[in-house]
């Protein structure tokens, strides 16, 4: 029996076990629904192993709206037990976990997710490229994230979830504190995701740098764009950091390795460091994309191009260079001099100045501009004043001296909610409900998109601002209770009236894309917006070839100048057209490393060898096939596109 | 693309970037040797940080000898060398003896691996030195085990390439993968003189 114990859950409440039995109803009626209308092979060819970047885009959205409902699911049981002193709605143990799970869900499994969606699915149109420079990496580096987000979810019924903060911070996640298996699940499933997105960086990168269409210059990428090149850059220089950093947290908790440890030599500040050092690139990582599309949507529905073009490249230049030297003020309680504590403020508060260029330069776009009201244009307006005060109370935490006053406390946890949710939540909203048409041939309803943005902000103002003040009276973060001495009660209960306000908006989305789905019009022109950039000069649906004749460029906004300015964007005639062919492996080799991620887990060895053996079976079955790809003819090209309505001259 | 193409009478003076894919794989490895490199910068900052925890147990002076670790060295550094030879030949289209330089590259870098484990064996059951006798071990075994795991995995990937393209000569469209296995062969090299200095010299004096 002593094997079989490992799988049970340390804390089990009947919620836990509602969710097994709810996993496997629903892990049933999938198979079955899948059996019964016979679309295995359908969802095998045309998903499954597809390496076209639009359909991964796709998998990655539906894969982060899910992960947004799991991760919410988790803040509203924080809210609601918090919301009255004393509540016994959860016990301690449960809260540690829920607010463990609900940080890694939320900033690794979705809003990273969520970013590699409309990265995939919008760079290689906005550069007028066939697909991305290799496509069945692509592949390879969602299904990894996939079933890394399954490894990571499936703790909370077998084993235990992680407890011990997103930060995971050492000795408190060693294996004398934190003995269920939770924190190996956070070590080895966030490996399994990191090693996939860092193989997106560079794939982007080389998208970026070598697809570009013909006269797209580098200082004439739509700004989208480049805010991916520069995220992908930050990317290949920041996870690998993660990756030693959780390799070494692994070989402490499942070989006895002494890194993190406080006996036999080991130093736990060093995992803080090495957690901080990506972690810092990484809060950019998610909020450059943002940054990049607010880019594109104000100048669209302001109706003029982007003010300050040059100086807007600069400033993400320059924070993506500032947030590798930061990393400190995430820990200036935690025992360095004032000496070091002073350059970091310093480098912290510098970090200001290039995001305020930016936040003026949008304000001057629209200043003069005729602005139209849209859902993704009421996000862009939104996220600037909530965003703002999220920024400045930053650079509050930023100034070390203060910090031993806020550090810790709900002031904190404020602080960066106010950041992330207008700066990459209400981004990825915007640039959903913008894309959308493009994605699915069809338009979201304004009237209940716009419902939806009013209860997400006020929603968050009304979650967060009260945590100023209770975080200013002192209440700290993480704790499950307080008493009703404290006064927070009245803070706490105004914030889960918020969180309330924000999960009625969440699901007026999902409402609006069943709406939407049933009842919108089909017959809508390729660029519903009257947009700028090239992703609107293709048909809708997208053919399989992105662009018949690969567009000609001449400035930043090429697709703008053709329908303005008599631009000649598809000059030549069609040509036969090389693609990249379907494969297999990239599902089958992660889901593979899925079972590694199990075995380690549950430190299973013989599994973990097979499964090692696996992997690496597919990695040779790759260099071992010769894959040229295959052609669309002419014939067919000329076919697709008269049924589509024809190139646009 | 058809045959033709990618098996030209001669080949072009760069045949690892002549196509597309080779562009975009040339470049795409040098990230992923940008990324390795922070990879190993942080081990290697790691290691420098806990040299000194030996927690009573054996530290540096006391175990390194530099004369196996020189002999190391010297392996991977021929073998490096003889990887150069190889590309040498790929570029004047001599597929025979690119392999032949590609086999003798994989016997040095298996005699580098030989080295290493007896090195391994010996501190851990002569001197009962572990990755859990103290951080610094942790350290060192993961510092030089990650490396050690990088050569293993180019001689898998040499071998393998040399298999596979026995039959099928040399031509555009596996030259860049011959290419970039040993550019990465070149960069395991790098690290390891980086190791050497590190660890080991600056461990013993
Ligand atoms: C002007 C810009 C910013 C400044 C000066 C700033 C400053 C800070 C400081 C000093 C802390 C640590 C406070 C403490 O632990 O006591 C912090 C925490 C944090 N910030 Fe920011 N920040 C800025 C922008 C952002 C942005 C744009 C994001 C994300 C998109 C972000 C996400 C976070 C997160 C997630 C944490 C807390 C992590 C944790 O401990 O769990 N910040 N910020
Ligand atoms: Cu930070």
């Amino acid at each position: 029996m002593d094997f079989f114990d490992r799988f049970a859950i340390p804390h089990p409440s009947p919620v836990i076990y509602a969710s097994m039995v709810a996993i496997a109803l629903t892990l049933v009626a999938i198979v079955a629904g899948v059996t019964y209308t016979k679309k295995w092979g359908y969802l095998w060819r045309e998903w499954l192993t597809t390496v076209d970047h639009k359909r991964i885009g796709m998998m990655y959205l539906i894969s982060a709206l899910l992960m947004l409902f799991r991760g919410g699911a988790d803040a509203i049981m924080m809210r609601a037990q918090t919301a009255l002193p004393e509540n016994t709605l959860l016990d301690s143990q449960h809260y540690n976990e829920i607010f463990t799970t609900h940080g890694v869900v939320m900033i690794i499994f979705m809003a990273m997710a969520f970013i590699m969606a409309l990265m995939n699915f919008v760079v290689p149109l906005q550069i007028g490229a066939r697909d991305v420079a290799f496509p069945r990496l692509n592949a390879l580096s969602f299904w990894l994230y996939f079933w890394g987000a399954m490894l990571f979810n499936i703790s909370f019924v077998i084993g235990g979830s992680p407890d011990a903060g997103w930060t995971s911070y050492f000795p408190l996640a060693g294996n004398e504190f934190s003995q269920s298996v939770g924190t190996n699940y956070y070590m080895i499933a966030i490996q399994i995701a990191g090693l996939g997105t860092l193989i997106t960086g560079i794939n982007f990168i080389v998208t970026i740098l070598k697809m570009r269409a013909p006269g797209m210059k580098l200082m004439k990428m739509p700004m989208f764009t480049w805010s991916a090149l520069i995220t992908n850059l930050i990317i290949v220089f920041a996870f690998p950091v993660l990756t030693v950093a959780l390799a070494m947290g692994t070989i402490d908790r499942l070989f006895g390795g002494n890194f993190f440890t406080t006996t036999d030599g080991g130093m736990d500040m060093l995992w803080a460091n090495l957690f901080w050092v990506w972690g810092h690139p990484e809060v950019y990582i998610l909020i450059l994309p943002a940054f990049g599309i607010y880019s594109e949507i104000i100048p669209t529905f302001a109706r003029r191009n982007l003010y300050g073009y040059k100086s807007m490249v600069a400033s993400i230049v320059l924070i993506s260079v500032l947030s590798f030297v930061v990393w400190v003020h995430h820990f200036f309680t935690m025992g360095q001099g004032a000496m070091v504590n002073s350059i970091f403020s310093i480098t912290t508060m510098a970090i200001a100045i290039p995001t305020g260029i930016k936040i003026f330069n949008w304000l001057f776009t629209l200043w003069k501009g005729k602005i139209t009201i849209t859902v993704p244009m009421l996000y862009s307006l939104g996220f600037i004043p909530i965003f703002t005060i999220g920024g400045v109370t930053g650079v509050m935490l930023g100034m070390s001296a203060a910090d031993y006053q806020y550090h810790n406390t709900m002031f904190l946890v404020a602080h960066f909610h106010l950041v992330i949710i207008p700066g990459v939540v209400f981004a990825m909203l915007a640039g959903l409900t913008y894309w959308w048409p493009k994605m699915f041939g069809f338009m979201l309803n304004e009237r209940i998109g716009k419902l939806s943005f009013w209860l997400i902000s006020i929603g968050t103002c009304v979650a967060f601002f009260p945590m100023f003040i209770s975080g200013l009276d002192g209440q700290a973060r993480r704790m499950y209770t307080y008493s009703e001495a404290t006064g927070f009660g009245i803070w706490n209960m105004i914030s889960f009236v918020g969180a309330i306000m924000l999960a009625a908006g969440f699901v007026t989305i999902v409402y609006n894309i069943y709406y939407s789905t049933r009842y919108a019009s089909r017959d809508i022109s390729s660029d519903p917006w009257d947009a700028r950039s090239l992703e609107w000069a293709t048909h809708t649906p997208v053919p399989d070839y992105n662009f018949a004749i690969t567009p000609q460029v001449n400035s930043s906004e090429a697709f703008w100048d053709s329908k303005k300015n008599g631009h000649k964007l598809f000059p030549g005639n069609y040509k036969e057209i090389h693609m990249p062919n379907n494969s297999g492996v990239p599902f089958i080799m992660s889901a593979i490393f899925f079972v590694l991620g199990f075995a380690l887990v549950f430190s299973i060895w013989i599994l973990a060898v097979i499964a090692l053996l696996g992997i690496f079976a597919c990695l040779a079955h790759r260099s071992f096939e010769q894959d040229h790809g295959y052609h669309i003819p002419v014939e067919e090209v000329k076919e697709t596109e008269e049924k589509l309505g024809g190139a646009r001259q | 693309m058809s045959d033709q193409t990618l098996n030209p009478e001669t080949m072009p003076e760069q045949p690892e970037r002549a196509t597309l894919e080779g562009k975009n794989k040339f470049l795409g490895f040098w990230f992923f040797l940008g990324g390795e490199t922070v990879l190993f910068a942080s081990l290697f900052g790691t290691y420098l940080a806990l040299r000194n925890s030996t927690n009573d147990g054996p530290g540096a002076e006391e175990l390194f000898g530099l004369e196996l670790v020189f002999v190391m060295t010297m392996l991977l550094l021929t073998s490096s060398l003889t990887s150069v030879y190889a590309m040498y030949h790929m570029k004047n289209n001599s597929f025979g003896k690119m392999q032949l330089w590609l086999g003798i590259t994989v016997l040095l870098g298996l005699g580098f691996l030989g080295c290493e484990l007896y090195e391994f064996y010996h501190y851990i059951h002569g001197e009962g030195f572990t990755l859990r006798s103290s951080a610094f071990g942790s350290a060192f075994y993961t510092l030089v085990g990650f490396h050690g795991g990088h050569v293993t995995f180019g001689l898998l990937w040499i071998i393998a390439l040399m298999v596979r393209n026995a039959k099928r000569g040399l031509n555009l469209y596996n030259a860049p993968k011959f290419y970039i296995a040993s550019l990465y062969w070149h960069f395991i090299d790098v690290v390891w003189v980086f190791i050497f200095t590190v660890v080991y010299l600056m461990g013993v004096i």
